[in-house]
């Protein structure tokens, strides 16, 4: 199977049809930076870009992304920086066990990308397919209102 | 070497991030990065992923277990059962009641009954589907109250189904009063739902021994545990840990070491284990379900005069942390009020449900749900405020617990729900705006069920209590080795414990603690392994407590050398230095010497063990000083109930809690925020439905927890009233808001539909009145 991850060509073999793309870029291309809280679709802890489309990593099968282009919470900034919504999340305390927050992280990105000053209303809608049990989602929010006032400075 | 004169003599600034301030936590940036690794991210070449097979039925017997076609499997390394445990094939906490791998008898739908390894997860798992095992089952004992007063129920553990009974008995026993109020009250069985999966790594080391990498609350509980399974000494069964994805309760116990660690020393490879979400519900202990039965006499100008309970709490198969949290429901059951007289029988009972244990608040949870609603039915019955009449019998310094323990620092009962009243309320019922009803602020939200018809706003009140840390004269302890020395031309402070961080930022407090204490700023904290004592549990409340107290007498201890050295070379009392932002300052305030200089090449360490004030075990009446230390926190809730549909939408949150001293007010916050949604997640929508003894919704398709739709506004309003027995005068932070936030929440909803409510987690029909 061959694609994008993070703009490099990645290859893996012997791919198990049975395979899901979070287990490919976890197991067998060692990027375990998106999570795997259920594996079913419920928490969005493995939520990644996929040809710039969020999914949850979980249920796309390895297959799927052949040819295609996946950017995952390592590929959000470029080694040694953190992008703005990282900062946030670190700065608002947005993170606590952290396993929520690849997923979340991605989520954020994308809100921000088609939104880049969303209302309260409109941030728990974007990001409520991904649990957070840590946090009760206020520094969360906080964490996005703050990236979007980053983003807008910058 | 410095000399007096030529020393630099100013003071410098403070180091920034020590107590009381907001420094960031350390493995934040390795989070935000997705390059920490949690238990579930460990990988190894050449390692084996283990799975377990597990009983389908809550009671039976195994007659035979058949492993050949599995063992048969291309790609499988071992299948084994109980045969193959070299030590003793028993763990539990306290008491070891647990088989490793069942042997004859299966308590529990979930048991382990044989592992196995392979080289891909989806070939240990389709070997596991190859064992056969046959079981002869039976009726399963599933009704608590039958399990420990029905003579004839079968007894499921050698000592019979009551794994505790405590009484409570403070007063006169026959007691009466004018205005009585009684009720009868259930919490169902809640999960932990951390999102990091039960995973980690066991590697076969060259001495016959193993070394794990475990996501856990506790190494050497663990340690302990598996040296008894493995039959082997502690110093061949080595723990690290890895890194933690959430545990409130969930990783006290055991649930893939044991295993893991008994495949890598077959195999002599390295084995992963991990858990899906499914068989995260069977792989640990849940809060325990109680049942509840109140009576509560008051005057009528609504000051307490007795209280009676029976609580009884369903323990599942095995003992776990039951007896702890029972000691917990009965001596906190009448909640931080003052009553003279008090009789309260609880009971932690096994059935054939799935294990309960330990759970963020336990005992005090259930509890709390009992009393605070009893206080509201008491308002009710006196035309009283419900803030009024907790006001009227709120605990104090000074007063007496029903177990006669005297409260000896802050209790601020009263002063947390005025507190509480001042806030402002939020405007509401959602109003139409200009374009309509938003949709989103109503209940039932986007599924567009009501534009308001129907719902109504209640707002409720509700306080609890929590002991922190370790009780009943149990001997807690932790461990920190602190060493200073010069590194690149700074002074390093190197903290090394064994204590868990499980994301409540431990790691970061450790970090203000030892630049508050010596004055450096670089503070690095080591991995926890067991290389260094114990640093107890990370549950209780107790590890800024404890481990905190601990590293901050070890950074004494070293402080004390560097001043001491400090005296020699500068020729001053070391009585008269102390130490400045790494300067060596005198009582007149001049900067006589810098601790880099002082230092050279030494290398200071000390390791210290730490414990707090000795608590005592309860006598037959349940009297005695158990607990260390009291927690206080409140809650408000406002939420609108769609009352046709039983829909809820809690609008606003509020706490107020007592910490003490916010050793990281950040930190202290976000606890409070994730232990409100906790409760809130308790209060209205997380039950693990177990009937028969059967889970049947062990996914997070059928499990909820809040969601960032779900939870509401928080507003928090946190005091600081130095307890003068404690570290820094803090208080345990992180149970409190989980205990009040629930009866708040339900206190508010009786509010808005004006009935009563018993059971939680409240579901529609129990709102609608509907069967
Ligand atoms: S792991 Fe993919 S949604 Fe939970
Ligand atoms: S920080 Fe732990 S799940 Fe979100």
């Amino acid at each position: 199977m061959k694609c994008t991850v993070n703009g490099r060509p990645q290859e893996i073999d012997d791919v198990w049809e049975g395979e899901s793309l979070l287990y490919a870029l976890r197991e067998r291309m060692g990027l375990p930076g998106s999570k795997n809280a259920c594996e079913q679709g419920e928490c969005g802890s493995c939520t990644v870009y996929l040809d710039g489309t969020p999914v949850c990593a979980c249920l796309v099968a390895a297959g799927q992304a052949q040819d295609r282009d996946v950017v995952t919470v390592e590929g959000l900034a470029d080694e040694d920086e953190l992008h703005p919504v990282q900062q946030a999340f670190l700065d608002a305390g947005a993170v606590q066990c952290g396993f929520c927050t690849p997923g979340l992280l991605v989520a954020t990105h994308d809100l921000l990308e088609r939104q880049p000053q969303p209302s309260d209303p409109e941030i728990r809608e974007a990001l409520a397919g991904n649990l957070c049990r840590c946090t009760g989602y206020e520094k969360i929010l906080d964490a996005v209102r703050q990236a979007a006032t980053a983003k807008a400075e910058q | 070497m410095s000399t007096p004169t030529r020393t630099d003599q100013n003071l410098g600034t403070d180091i920034a991030g020590g107590v009381g301030e907001s420094p960031l936590r350390p493995d934040g940036t390795l989070k935000v990065k997705g390059e920490f690794a949690y238990s579930s991210d460990l990988w190894l070449t050449g390692m084996l992923w283990g799975a377990t097979l597990r009983s389908p039925h809550p009671s039976a017997r195994i007659r035979a277990i058949d492993i050949t076609e599995a063992v048969r499997t291309d790609g499988v390394y071992a299948v084994l059962t109980h045969d193959d445990v070299p030590g003793d094939n028993v763990y539990g906490l306290e008491h070891a009641d647990q088989p490793v791998l069942a042997a004859d008898v299966i308590r529990y739908q979930g048991e382990p009954v044989a592992i196995v390894a392979a080289d891909h997860p989806e070939t240990a798992r389709r070997a596991v589907a190859k064992i056969v095992v046959d079981y002869d089952v039976s009726e399963p004992l599933v009704d608590p109250e039958r399990a420990a007063f029905d003579v004839d129920a079968p007894a499921l553990h050698a000592g019979g189904n009551v794994l505790r009974h405590l009484p409570i008995r403070k007063g006169d026993p026959d007691a009466t009063a004018d205005v009585v109020v009684r009720g009868e009250y259930e919490v169902g069985m809640q999960d932990q739902a951390f999102l990091g999966p039960e995973s980690g790594l066991a590697v076969p080391a060259d001495d016959g021994g193993v070394d794990l990498y475990i996501a856990t609350q506790w190494l050497h509980v663990d340690q302990k545990q598996l040296c008894r399974v493995l039959g082997m000494p502690a110093n061949k069964v080595r723990l690290s840990l890895a890194g933690v994805g959430g545990a409130f309760g969930a990783r006290e116990d055991l649930s893939m070491q044991a295993h893991a660690c008994l495949l890598a020393l077959h195999t002599g490879r390295p084995v992963k284990m991990m858990y899906s979400r499914e068989e995260s519900f069977f792989g640990h202990v849940h809060r325990h379900p109680a049942k509840m039965r109140y009576e509560h006499g008051a005057t009528r100008d609504g000051k307490l005069v007795y209280v009676k309970a029976q609580i009884i709490l369903d323990g599942g198969a095995y003992a776990s942390s039951t007896p702890a949290v029972v000691a917990n429901a009965a001596t906190l059951g009448v909640g931080p009020y003052k009553v003279r007289n008090v009789a309260i029988d609880c009971y932690g009972v096994y059935t054939n449900n799935p294990p309960c244990g330990a759970m963020r608040g336990f005992g005090a949870v259930q509890a709390a749900f009992g009393y605070e609603s009893q206080m509201d039915k008491l308002a009710t019955e006196l035309g009283m405020d419900p803030v009024e009449v907790r006001r009227r019998n709120a605990l104090h310094e000074g007063a007496t617990m029903p177990t006669g323990q005297v409260v000896d620092s802050a209790a601020p009962v009263a002063e947390l729900l005025e507190r509480l009243k001042a806030m402002p309320l939020p405007s509401g019922p959602e109003a139409s705006d200009a374009d309509g009803y938003d949709l989103r602020l109503l209940p039932g939200g986007v599924s567009n069920t009501t534009h308001g018809e129907g719902v109504r706003r209640g707002v409720g009140y509700a306080i609890g209590i929590k002991n922190v840390c370790f009780s009943e004269g149990f001997d807690d302890y932790s461990t920190a080795r602190v060493t200073l020395k010069v590194t690149g031309g700074d002074a390093v402070a190197t903290v090394h414990t064994a204590a868990a961080e499980v994301g409540q930022g431990l790691v970061t407090v450790q970090q203000q603690i030892t630049r508050t204490e010596l004055g450096v700023e670089q503070v690095v904290i080591q991995p926890a392994d067991t290389g260094v004592g114990s640093g107890g549990s990370t549950s209780a409340s107790r590890q800024t407590y404890v481990t905190g107290g601990a590293v901050k007498a070890a950074c004494e201890q070293v402080r004390a050398r560097v001043l001491r050295q400090a005296s020699k070379v500068l020729d001053l009392p070391a009585s008269q230095l102390r130490l400045h932002a790494g300067k060596i300052v005198s009582a007149d305030e001049t900067v006589v010497g810098a601790v880099v200089d002082i230092l050279g090449d030494e290398t200071i360490t000390e390791t210290v063990t730490w414990r707090h004030r000795p608590t005592h075990p309860l006598d037959d009446n349940g009297q005695g000083n158990a607990h260390v230390q009291y927690a206080f926190a409140a809650h408000r809730a406002v939420v609108d109930v769609d009352v046709e549909l039983g829909l809820v939408r809690v609008v606003q949150l509020d706490c107020t809690q007592d910490v003490g001293k916010a050793m990281n007010p950040d930190a202290v916050v976000g606890q409070i925020h994730g232990g409100s949604a906790q409760g809130l997640g308790l209060a209205v929508m997380e039950e693990i439905q177990v009937s028969g003894g059967v889970v049947r919704n062990p996914s997070f398709t059928d499990y909820l927890i809040p969601t960032i739709l779900d939870m509401p506004p928080m507003r928090v309003d946190v005091l600081e009233l130095a307890d003068p027995n404690a570290p820094y005068g803090l208080r345990g932070v992180g149970e409190p808001p989980t205990i009040s936030s629930t009866p708040a929440i339900v206190a508010a909803i009786r509010h808005a539909m004006g009935a009563d409510l018993t059971r939680v987690p409240v579901q529609p029909h129990h709102i609608t009145g509907t069967p």
